[in-house]
């Protein structure tokens, strides 16, 4: 099942903060050009996993392998050049632009007498233009809604040209039609330009539309893998999140669509 | 680099030329690039950043060579320029290299040397309110050189003091704070109890000194360069030709970086531990050996790299206009507190008091007016 060619996996790990101990000898595969969403209920552990594959976090124990190689023993800035993070919280600071915020994203291609490419300049208005955010680029940053801003973040992990790219919850604090905007997006960068994405998310139907391949966690182990129709079923959702459901099928894309069952059935049987 | 053509022909007619290089205004506004296509160089430039720091550099000098020529023996600019090359009379020679340039020197170097620390500090706690004073390491530096006084130790000790005090109670606090990885607020918290601990305890330490001491003791307390020799610029000058470029050229673009959060300059290929570990250790060795050289002198490390960022309108931290603001705050504070009276020279912390207090008081009002506060 787990392809030996993977780029990135993690092998083993014991991952926690301090004496608290998160997951113990967890071990994931990111297929190659997959779109990889970790789902799971709060505190299961999915982005300390992502934060471990990102080398964010170090592991206690196990080994997260890019290439073949120990995450922990490469140069980071090669480590960059391979692999984009997008974390939960970024600080824009005050009085950047967005264009300069995105130019940040070259930061692993760039050394000290090479500042600022032609390629740099290039792959940073590409990347603006993939976002939609080409016509900000001279607007500051503060001054930006949410769903902007999350784009231009997205932006400046394009910037980066990683053909691997770790999403940390992208859509919190966005409203249904961008969170539905920039999961289009990513699933656009996904299939067009072939990136192995890896994201966690917190709805399970939109992972189960969006993901090529699911990881589902509880408790720091992984419960399940695959492709979402195999992976969600009833009886598993229920297993993963305590959440009795029926599941059904997508009417618009066709994917598993998790439906709660209503916990007041004989008020629902009445009516 | 020999000239810098301003093109916005096609690359290619360029590398014609024999060191081909180019100009190029991209869209993105106050950024100039200059490529050397032969070589895959490419430089970054900010004409306002670079006019800043040029007109910081300009005042830094001029307040100095104004220091140089006033004064009981008052000298003309030529004269001094003359001196300074090694052509005055042996009376301008003995004036102006022997009795005045150490202190101007010292004031330069501890100027550059605070604004830099503090550009460090505001930048790795992402607060403006992050400087050496704040965060008590001017404090400990006071606390270290008056143990030196109480013990009666020499003014080589004083100095010795203060270094060991303000790098002591730089790990202190940082270690204090640290709880996996550095966070700025804990830092600033720890900061500011650590300084008022301090700051009860150089009280403290002040009754014990013998009389003629404690008075030794406040006038470096205010911040002063009054008899500042090379003894006290040396130490200054070497810490600065040795980590100023390794901060500003090493780690400047990166401490870009880690303004957008650690996990984002992680991400971005930045090693974000070690990187604050040698910045912070840069900064404290700074700010310390500065207050060893002229005593704690207030607010130019808070102040220099707020009038950088203004001068640059440029976000993130920038060092190096910075380090010049601060040497030309020093240098002119230093010529206002020896001139503004006649016949009354003032320690120079007052006049940097003054001056920065007020203009802290203007940010505050500023950011209140901004809704920030």
């Amino acid at each position: 099942m787990t392809p030996r060619t993977a780029r990135l996996q993690g092998r083993g790990l014991t991952l926690g903060y301090e004496k608290r101990t998160i997951a113990e000898q967890l071990s994931v595969t990111v297929p190659d050009r997959s779109f990889t969403v970790i789902i799971g209920p709060n505190a299961c552990g999915k982005s300390t996993l992502l934060r471990a594959l990102a080398r964010t976090l170090r592991p206690r124990a196990g080994q997260v392998l890019l290439d073949g190689a120990d995450l922990a023993s490469l140069p980071a800035k090669r480590v960059a050049r391979t692999l984009g993070l997008l974390p939960q919280s970024s600080v824009a600071p005050d009085g950047i632009t967005v264009s300069e915020l995105v130019a940040r994203g070259r930061y692993p291609h760039q050394g000290l007498l090479r500042q600022w490419s032609e390629q740099d300049e290039r792959v940073v208005r590409e990347s603006m233009a993939a976002t939609g955010v080409g016509d900000l680029a001279d607007r500051l940053v503060d001054e930006l809604s949410g769903g902007q801003r999350q784009r231009v973040w997205i932006a400046l992990a394009l910037a980066q040209q990683t053909p691997l790219l770790l999403l940390d919850e992208p859509t919190t604090y966005l409203d249904i039609a961008h969170q539905v905007e920039l999961l289009d997006l990513c699933a656009c960068l996904h299939e067009e330009q072939g990136r192995t994405l890896v994201a966690v998310l917190h709805d399970l139907n939109q992972a189960a539309r969006y993901a090529t391949h699911l990881i589902a966690m509880r408790d720091g182990a992984v419960l399940a893998a695959g492709e979402p129709r195999e992976v969600v079923t009833a009886e598993l959702v229920e297993r993963v999140f305590g959440l009795p459901c029926r599941v059904i099928e997508d009417p618009e894309s066709g994917t598993p669509l998790v439906v709660p069952r209503a916990r007041r059935r004989v008020a629902v049987g009445a009516a | 680099m020999s000239t810098i053509r301003t093109a916005r022909r096609p690359m290619s007619t360029i590398r014609t030329a024999r060191r081909p290089m180019s100009t190029i205004r991209t869209a993105r506004p106050g950024l100039t690039t200059v490529r050397i296509t032969g070589l895959g160089w490419s430089l970054r430039l900010r004409p306002r950043a670079l006019a800043a720091g040029l007109g910081c550099a300009l005042l830094a000098v001029l307040a100095g060579l104004l220091t140089l020529g006033s004064g009981d023996y008052p000298l003309s600019l030529g004269e001094v320029v003359r001196a300074l090359t090694g052509g005055g009379t042996p009376a301008q020679d003995f004036v102006v290299n022997e009795l005045r340039l150490p202190r101007v020197a010292t004031a330069l170097l501890v100027g550059a040397a605070l604004a830099l620390a503090g550009a460090l500090f505001q930048s790795l706690v992402r607060n403006p309110l992050g400087s050496p004073d704040i965060l008590g390491f001017t404090q400990g530096a006071a606390c270290g050189a008056l143990l030196v006084v109480v013990a009666g130790g020499s003014s080589l000790a004083l100095a010795g003091g203060a270094v060991a005090g303000g790098v002591a109670t730089g790990a202190a606090v940082c270690a204090l704070a640290w709880r996996h990885g550095l966070h700025s607020g804990r830092l600033v918290l720890v900061g500011i109890g650590t300084a008022a601990i301090l700051t009860g305890l150089n009280g403290y330490l002040l009754t014990r000194a013998r009389l003629t001491d404690a008075a030794r003791a406040v006038l470096w307390l205010t911040g002063s360069l009054d008899g500042r020799g090379w003894s006290e610029a040396l130490p200054l000058l070497v810490a600065l030709a040795v980590l100023g470029p390794l901060v500003l050229l090493g780690c400047g673009r990166a401490l870009h970086l880690l303004e957008l959060g650690d996990d984002t300059a992680a991400g971005l290929g930045v090693r974000v531990g070690p990187l604050r570990l040698v910045l912070l250790a840069a900064a404290v060795l700074l700010a310390a050996l500065a207050a060893a050289a002229a005593g704690p002198v207030s607010f130019v490390a808070l102040t220099a790299p707020q009038l950088a960022r203004r001068l640059t309108r440029s976000p993130g931290p920038n060092l190096a206009v910075a380090t010049l603001a601060g040497a030309a705050l020093l240098a002119a504070a230093d010529f206002a507190a020896q001139r503004l009276f006649t016949g009354h020279q003032l320690p120079v912390g007052v006049v940097t008091g003054v001056l920065g207090g007020g203009y802290l008081l203007r940010l505050l009002a500023g950011e209140r007016r901004a809704g920030r506060i």
